[in-house]
This record gives structure tokens, C-alpha cells and sequence, in this order.
């Protein structure tokens, strides 16, 4: 048994396939980060820390002769969104019902995605940067109206190529935004997603979570999503009516190429 | 014959299933080469030969280790069960029983899609929505 202790719950074999299936297809749309930075791992619950490759001085050392220094790591951060689920529905299940009522790991999912997106995108105070915090580039506005976004968007890929940041791009859209974008076709019936494209040549993802957009690179090499323990779904306890889970995951992010990624106000 | 890797029909196989099926087929043909290479390696007495071939053997080395890398990303359970034996000194026996109890308790054994220790999303890039 593992930290997740999931064999001591009251779930049988088919409910926890059940409730693994509903997490994944829950979360595999919203997890945008994931499909534009590089990604590492999962290298375990035990995985604490990131390499940074540097060092901090030391204001002594422990005898004379000798000098040192201090290795320094970015920690990994432990997310977990808390849900319960009731063990009626899951007995019901069991017995061959097609439709459990399974909406609060469904909200626990969409919440730990936007975490991890907003954590990516724009960052989590005290622990993690993130890619709009750290890009250099003076914020373009994406304006009004909707049919108007391949300006900005051309604008933020001619910014990155005269820093000599090579494609494809991609272009992550909060959720407002992306419901604007395909909803929307320019004068001439032409969808805005495909001109989009056009002028990116790569992909267009909705990243809930995310405010306004962002243009990045997809070279590879500029973002690391280090994962450590993947998202999971663990047994915290249960009573006679409900069993109290959770969706957890450790990670870090590290930019290396700051300069990769424009942010694009809404 | 270029069908051999799976043994359920391929059309109603998931898309994720083929593809481990192919680089688990990769796999044994890597496995294989390096097997052939040692052989010839420990018959071959032109030194430049051997050079040749400890270089070829070296790419297979590589190909087996990719392929391995990408299986054991995709399979939670496996990829539990591998890090209690590889690369770690000691009874190799031991260590895979140890990792096997340890992954599979509780578990339903006779399922190896299911993940134990995470929900096995991992990379989305390239993903199709």
C-alpha cells in the first residue's frame, strides 16, 4: 500500500476504475499546461526538490581551511483538492447504474487543473514563478472586438522571432477567450481559430484558469513542468453515508528561456 | 505478418493500446539485436569488426532503453514496479518481489492498465482533444 492508501477504502475494484476514468476525462481537457511546456517525471511522492544547478554562500565554514556552499533547490509543491463521494452511488454503480453522481470529483478535477494552469501561466506567490510573471515583453492587449485578435497575436509572434525565439507558437486562451475565438469568423465566413493557427503554426488551447492569453514558443527547451508524484486520487476516510477523497499531485516549474512568451492582457 | 504485435483484433483496440503494443514489439527487436551483437561480438577476432559492432551494439543499447523509457511512462504499475529493481544494488530476486508486493497490494492483480500509483495522464503534448 502507498501514501494514496486507497486499499483501505470502501471502494470496490470497478469503483475506483469508475472514479479513475471520470478524473481523467475530466481533467485531460483543462490540463493546458501540460500541452505546451516540457514535461518531466513523474518521478515519485518521494521527489522533493528540482536541481537548480546553483549555489548560495555560507557566512562560515566548519573549520578553517576549507570553504563551501550551499546547493540550491526549487521545492515541489503539493496541490490536493479535496472531495467526497457517497457510497450509495458508488454501491448503485456496482449494480450496473450508468449514471453515478460523481460532480464533486468532477469540480475537485476542474479545480486542480486551473491551479495547475494558473500556476504555470501566471504563477503561485511565494513558491513557484511563472511564465507571464517572467516575461520581459511590455503586455499586449488583445482588445476588442474578438475578430480583432490576430493582431495582437501576430504581434506577440513577430516580438518573439525578432528576439530570436523560433516556432511553431502556441497561444494558450483563458476561458472567456476561447469560447470568443470559436465562436467567432471574420468577415467572410472564415473561422478565427484557423487564422489563428495560420499565423501561430502550432496549437490553440483552452487553458482555463488562464487570464486573457499567452503566446509561447514550443521549440521545447524553455519551460519544465517537473512532476513528481502525477495526479492521483487518494482515500483520506469515510463514514455510513460518504467517502472522503482526494486528487493530489507534487510538481515544479521552472523557465529557463524567459524571454519565450508574451502575455496578452484581456 | 506486420500485424504479429497484437493478439486482439487491432480495430478494436484503443489507439493508446496499439502504440504501447508497437514499442513493446520494438522492444523485443531491440532486446534481440543486442543479443545477436553479443554473439557475434564474442565470435569476431578482426578488431576492426569488433569495433563496428560494439558501435552498432551501442545504438541498439540505446534504442532498447528509449522504447523502455516510453513503456514505463505509460504503465504506472510497471513504472512502480521497475524503479523497486533497476538500478539498484543488491538481490535483483528480491528487489522484484519486493516491488511487486509492494505496487500490487490490494490491488487488482489481474488488471495492468489500472494505475496504482497516479492516473497515468503524465505529457499532453500532441494530445488530441
Amino acid at each position: 500500500m502507498n501514501h494514496l492508501l486507497r486499499s483501505v477504502a470502501p471502494i470496490s475494484d470497478a469503483g475506483w476504475k469508475l472514479l479513475d476514468e471520470e478524473a481523467r476525462e475530466r481533467l485531460t481537457p483543462a490540463l493546458a499546461a501540460r500541452r505546451l511546456v516540457d514535461f518531466s517525471g513523474p518521478h515519485g511522492w518521494e521527489h522533493s526538490a528540482s536541481n537548480l544547478g546553483r549555489t548560495a554562500s555560507l557566512a562560515s565554514a566548519p573549520c578553517s581551511g576549507v570553504s563551501g556552499l550551499q546547493r540550491r533547490v526549487l521545492p515541489l509543491v503539493e496541490v490536493r483538492a479535496d472531495f467526497e463521494v457517497s457510497l450509495g452511488e458508488l454501491r448503485d454503480a456496482d449494480r450496473g447504474a450508468v449514471d453515478p453522481d460523481l460532480a464533486a470529483l468532477d469540480k475537485a478535477a476542474h479545480q486542480i487543473a486551473v491551479a495547475e494552469n494558473i500556476t504555470v501561466f501566471h504563477g503561485w506567490h511565494g513558491a513557484i514563478t511563472g511564465i507571464g510573471e517572467a516575461s520581459p515583453y511590455e503586455r499586449i492587449q488583445l482588445g476588442e472586438p474578438t475578430d480583432a485578435y490576430p493582431k495582437p497575436v501576430a504581434g506577440a509572434v513577430e516580438l518573439l522571432l525578432h528576439s530570436g525565439i523560433s516556432g511553431p507558437y502556441a497561444l494558450a486562451l483563458g476561458g472567456e477567450q476561447y469560447q470568443r475565438v470559436v465562436e467567432t469568423a471574420e468577415h467572410g465566413g472564415y473561422p478565427l481559430l484557423e487564422h489563428l493557427r495560420k499565423i501561430l503554426e502550432g496549437p490553440i488551447v483552452w487553458a482555463p484558469g488562464v487570464k486573457g492569453a499567452i503566446v509561447l514558443s514550443m521549440r521545447g527547451g524553455d519551460f519544465l513542468f517537473e512532476s513528481g508524484q502525477d495526479l492521483a486520487i487518494g482515500y483520506q476516510s469515510h463514514d455510513g453515508e460518504v467517502v472522503h477523497l482526494y486528487l493530489e499531485e507534487t510538481f515544479s516549474f521552472r523557465i529557463a528561456t524567459p524571454e519565450a512568451a508574451v502575455v496578452l492582457d484581456p | 505478418m506486420g500485424f504479429d504485435q497484437y493478439h486482439e483484433p487491432p480495430d478494436e483496440l484503443p489507439a493508446a493500446t496499439r502504440t504501447f503494443a508497437r514499442l513493446c514489439a520494438s522492444l523485443t527487436e531491440e532486446a534481440e539485436a543486442i543479443g545477436w551483437y553479443e554473439q557475434r561480438l564474442a565470435v569476431e577476432t578482426d578488431p576492426e569488426a569488433v569495433a563496428v559492432m560494439r558501435d552498432a551494439q551501442g545504438e541498439e543499447f540505446k534504442h532498447f532503453s528509449m522504447d523502455l523509457e516510453f513503456l514505463l511512462r505509460r504503465s504506472p504499475a510497471w513504472r512502480e514496479i521497475a524503479q523497486g529493481v533497476l538500478f539498484r544494488p543488491g538481490d535483483i530476486v528480491e528487489h522484484g518481489e519486493e516491488a511487486e508486493a509492494e505496487a500490487l497490494e490490494g490491488e487488482d492483480r489481474g488488471d495492468d492498465d489500472q494505475p496504482l500509483s497516479s492516473l497515468g495522464i503524465g505529457s499532453l503534448r500532441g494530445a488530441v482533444r
